[in-house]
C-alpha cells in the first residue's frame, strides 16, 4: 500500500457515456477518491452503473470524460499495452461468475495471474501455493473448479487476484452467486485482507454486504453520491 | 515493494508459456482436436504419398532405363503396306548406309522367316528321325546383327559379310536350340535342316543382350533366306542399331533418311525412351490430379481449423476477458489462438507425414520396389501442416484480440 498519502483511486470528473444511439450516460461525471487501505462498497440497483464504475477503476474501460489517476499515475493518455501492464500488476479482480478456467486446477488458475508478468515458473508455483494457503485452500490446490464448492471457487478467484500483489482488489458482486452462509465466509476473508492493509472496492446490490465496508458509495442511474464528499463539503 | 515497478514495463508472455497454453487449449477438447486435424492429415498424407509414389515409380524407370536401352535404336519396315514400295524396304547395303552415320557402332537387319507347314527345323534330312520342330523360329539376319545385338558365342562365331555375299548356307543357333537338336560340338561340322535345305552350323550362341529370342532360333544370312524363302511377309523386317552413348537420339532422327533418302516414310524409327519424358509422363497426369486433391484436402483442413478456432474463440470469450484482466495484451490473445491453430496444423502435418510414408513404403513393398522419398519432401510436409494451421488461425486469432475486455467479461 502507498504510504505517502496518494490515493489509490482518484477520479477527477470521470464519466462514461455510451454513444448509442440512444446515448447512455452509464456514469455521470463524478469525483471519487479511495485511499490505500480503504474498504469501500458501492451499492445501487441493477443497471445503475456499478460495473461501469468498476471497469473504469480496473482499466478495463476508458472513461469518455475526466481523468483517472491510479496510484497517482494519470492513466488518461496511456497506451493500451501500458494499461494492460498496469492492470496486470496493480489490480486484482474478483468476479461474480468466478471466471476460473474449467480445465485447470486451482493451483494453475492462480498461477495464470503471473503468466503475463513473466514470473519464472518455480516462483509462480511457490507463490500460488502460498496464496492458496492464505485463503484456506492449501489442501485443494490440485482440484478442478468443478470439484470445488461455490465458496471455494470464489476463494480461488480471490487467491488469483491477490497473487500478483496488487494495490487494489476490485470485486464485482463477489457473493452474487453464493448462498448466504458461503457469502459470509468470503466476506470474512475480505475483512481479513482489509485488516492486513489491502485496498478493497466491493460492488453489490445487497445492503447486508454493503455494511462490511468502511465507507459506502451509492449509485443510482449513473449518478454517484459519496457521503464522504458530502461530509467534506459540509 | 511497489516502488520498483515502472509503468513503462509491459506485460510479457514467455514463449514457453505461450506454447504450453496452446497445448493446453488443444488438449482441452481432444476429440475435437483430432477431427479438426483430420483435413490436414489427409492433405499432407496425400501430398507425401503422391510425391513418394511418383519418385518411387520414377526410380523404377531409372533402373530399367540403363545404358543398354539408351544406346538402342529400332527401325521397322512399314513400307510393305504401300503398293508402290518394294517387298523389302531395307536395301542390301542398308547396314553400310547406317554404319556411315556418326556414333553408330553396329547395325543389323533381321526378320522372322515364315516356313511352310511341312518345313520344320530338323537335325537330320527329311524322312529321318528327330521329327520336325515347328517351334524353332528361323530368323534371317544381316551379319551386323551379332555386334548390334551384343551376342556372345559359346562355340564358333557369327556369319560375316563373306557368308552373306556368297549366299553360304550357314546357320547360327542358340544354345537352347543346340541342346534340343542334340548338337554339342562344332568339331563334327553339324548341320541343321530347314525344309529341304541343309545349313552348316558355324556358331552356337551363349547369350544375347539385346535380342534374347535369337537364343531360341536358328539364324541364317539374309541373302540365303531371300533366295530360299523370298522376302519377308507379314511382320516385315526390322533393324537394330547399336549406338554410342548419347548418340541414339540423333541417329534415330537420321536413320530413315540414310536408309532411303527418297522414301524415308517406308520406315518407322523407335528411339530409346527418354528418361525425362518417362518421368514427366508419370508425374504429369495422375500425380498432378492427386496433388490437386492434396491441395483441396489442405484447404478443407484449413477451413476446418479456422472454423474450430473461431468456435473456440466464441466459447472462450470469458477466458479472453479474464486474461485481459490479468494483464494480457491483445497480441498475447492473438498469439495464443494462433499458436493453438498452428499446433493443430503441425500435429496434422506430422500424422499426415507418417501415414503418407507408410502408404509409400507399403505400396513399394507390395510391388517389390525400393521406396524413394526425397528428404526435402519429408521436411516440407509437416511445415505444410504448420503453415495451414497458421493461415487458418489468422482471422479467428485477430478476432479474439478485438473483443473489448469489458464485453468479454460479461459472458
Ligand atoms: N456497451 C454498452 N452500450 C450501451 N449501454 C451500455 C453498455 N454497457 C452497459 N450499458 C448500460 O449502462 C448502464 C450501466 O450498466 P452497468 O454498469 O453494467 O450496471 P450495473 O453493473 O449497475 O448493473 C446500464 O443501463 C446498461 O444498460
Ligand atoms: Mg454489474
Amino acid at each position: 500500500m502507498s504510504g505517502d498519502g496518494t490515493p489509490v483511486i482518484e477520479f477527477r470528473d470521470v464519466g462514461l457515456t455510451y454513444p448509442g444511439p440512444p446515448a447512455v450516460h452509464a456514469l455521470h461525471p463524478c469525483d471519487l477518491s479511495i485511499a490505500g487501505g480503504d474498504f469501500v462498497t458501492v451499492v445501487g440497483p441493477s443497471g445503475s452503473g456499478k460495473s461501469t464504475l468498476l471497469n473504469i477503476a480496473g482499466l478495463l474501460d476508458t472513461p469518455t470524460h475526466g481523468r483517472y489517476l491510479l496510484d497517482g499515475i494519470d492513466t488518461t493518455a496511456l497506451s493500451a499495452s501500458h494499461l494492460a501492464a498496469l492492470r496486470g500488476r496493480r489490480i486484482g479482480f474478483v468476479f461474480q461468475a468466478f471466471h476460473l478456467l474449467p480445465h485447470r486446477s486451482a493451483q494453475e488458475n492462480v498461477e495464470l495471474a503471473m503468466v503475463y508478468q513473466a514470473v519464472p515458473r518455480r516462483l509462480r508455483r511457490l507463490r500460488a501455493a502460498a496464496v492458496l494457503d492464505r485463503v484456506g485452500l492449501g489442501h485443494r490446490a490440485a482440484a478442478l473448479p468443478t470439484q470445488l464448492s461455490g465458496g471455494e471457487r470464489q476463494r480461488v478467484a480471490i487467491a488469483r487476484a491477490l497473487v500478483a500483489e496488487p494495490s487494489l482488489l476490485l470485486c464485482d458482486e463477489p457473493t452474487g452467486n453464493l448462498d448466504s452462509a458461503t457469502a459470509a465466509s468470503v466476506l470474512a476473508l475480505l475483512d481479513e485482507l482489509h485488516r492486513d492493509g489491502m485496498t478493497i472496492v466491493v460492488i453489490t446490490h445487497d445492503a447486508e454486504v454493503a455494511r462490511h465496508g468502511q465507507r459506502t458509495v451509492t449509485i443510482r442511474d449513473g449518478v454517484l453520491s459519496d457521503p464522504a464528499r458530502h461530509r467534506g463539503e459540509l | 515493494m511497489r516502488q520498483g515497478r515502472s509503468i513503462r514495463g509491459r506485460s510479457r508472455l514467455a514463449l514457453r508459456d505461450l506454447l504450453s497454453e496452446a497445448v493446453a487449449g488443444m488438449l482441452q477438447r481432444p476429440a475435437r482436436a483430432v477431427l479438426t486435424a483430420l483435413g490436414t492429415v489427409l492433405g499432407v498424407g496425400s501430398f507425401i504419398a503422391v510425391l513418394g509414389l511418383t519418385a518411387t515409380a520414377a526410380s523404377q524407370i531409372d533402373t530399367r532405363f540403363n545404358a543398354l536401352t539408351a544406346t538402342e535404336v529400332g527401325v521397322v519396315d512399314v513400307g510393305s503396306g504401300n503398293a508402290a514400295a518394294p517387298a523389302l524396304s531395307f536395301t542390301e547395303d542398308a547396314e553400310a548406309r547406317i554404319s556411315r552415320l556418326n556414333g553408330v557402332q553396329a547395325a543389323g537387319v533381321y526378320w522372322n522367316v515364315r516356313l511352310g507347314p511341312e518345313d520344320g527345323v530338323r537335325a537330320a534330312p527329311v524322312g529321318k528321325a528327330n521329327g520336325a520342330d515347328a517351334q524353332t523360329q528361323v530368323i534371317a539376319a544381316s551379319p551386323g546383327i551379332w555386334p548390334a545385338a551384343r551376342a556372345g558365342f559359346a562355340q564358333g562365331r557369327g556369319f560375316d559379310d563373306f557368308h552373306d555375299r556368297h549366299r553360304q548356307a550357314v546357320a547360327v543357333i542358340g544354345s537352347a536350340t543346340a541342346a534340343r537338336l542334340g548338337i554339342t560340338t562344332l568339331h563334327t561340322r553339324p548341320a541343321v535342316f530347314i525344309g529341304g535345305s541343309s545349313f552348316t552350323v558355324i556358331g552356337i550362341l551363349e547369350d544375347v543382350e539385346r535380342k534374347p529370342e535369337l537364343l531360341m532360333s536358328v539364324t541364317v544370312p539374309r541373302s540365303v533366306a531371300e533366295r530360299t524363302w523370298g522376302t519377308p511377309s507379314g511382320e516385315g523386317a526390322r533393324m537394330i542399331i547399336s549406338t554410342e552413348l548419347g548418340a541414339a537420339g540423333q541417329i534415330a532422327e537420321e536413320a530413315a533418311l540414310a536408309l532411303r533418302p527418297e522414301h524415308p516414310e517406308y520406315f518407322r524409327v523407335t528411339p530409346p525412351p527418354d528418361p525425362r519424358s518417362l518421368r514427366t509422363a508419370v508425374s504429369d497426369d495422375l500425380s498432378q490430379l492427386f496433388l490437386l486433391l492434396a491441395g483441396v484436402c489442405l484447404v478443407i483442413g484449413a477451413v476446418g481449423i479456422a472454423n474450430t478456432t473461431l468456435v473456440a474463440v466464441m466459447e472462450r470469450t470469458g477466458e479472453i476477458g479474464l486474461r485481459r484482466a490479468l494483464g494480457a495484451r491483445g497480441i498475447h490473445i492473438t498469439s495464443q489462438f494462433l499458436a493453438e491453430s498452428t499446433a493443430l496444423g503441425l500435429v496434422g502435418g506430422l500424422v499426415g507425414t507418417s501415414i503418407g510414408t507408410v502408404v509409400v513404403v507399403s505400396v513399394a513393398a507390395a510391388k517389390r520396389w525400393t521406396p524413394v522419398l526425397d528428404p526435402a519432401t519429408l521436411a516440407v510436409a509437416p511445415a505444410l501442416g504448420l503453415a495451414t494451421g497458421l493461415l487458418a488461425g489468422l482471422y479467428p486469432a485477430w478476432r479474439a484480440s478485438r473483443i473489448p475486455p469489458v464485453e468479454a467479461l460479461r459472458r
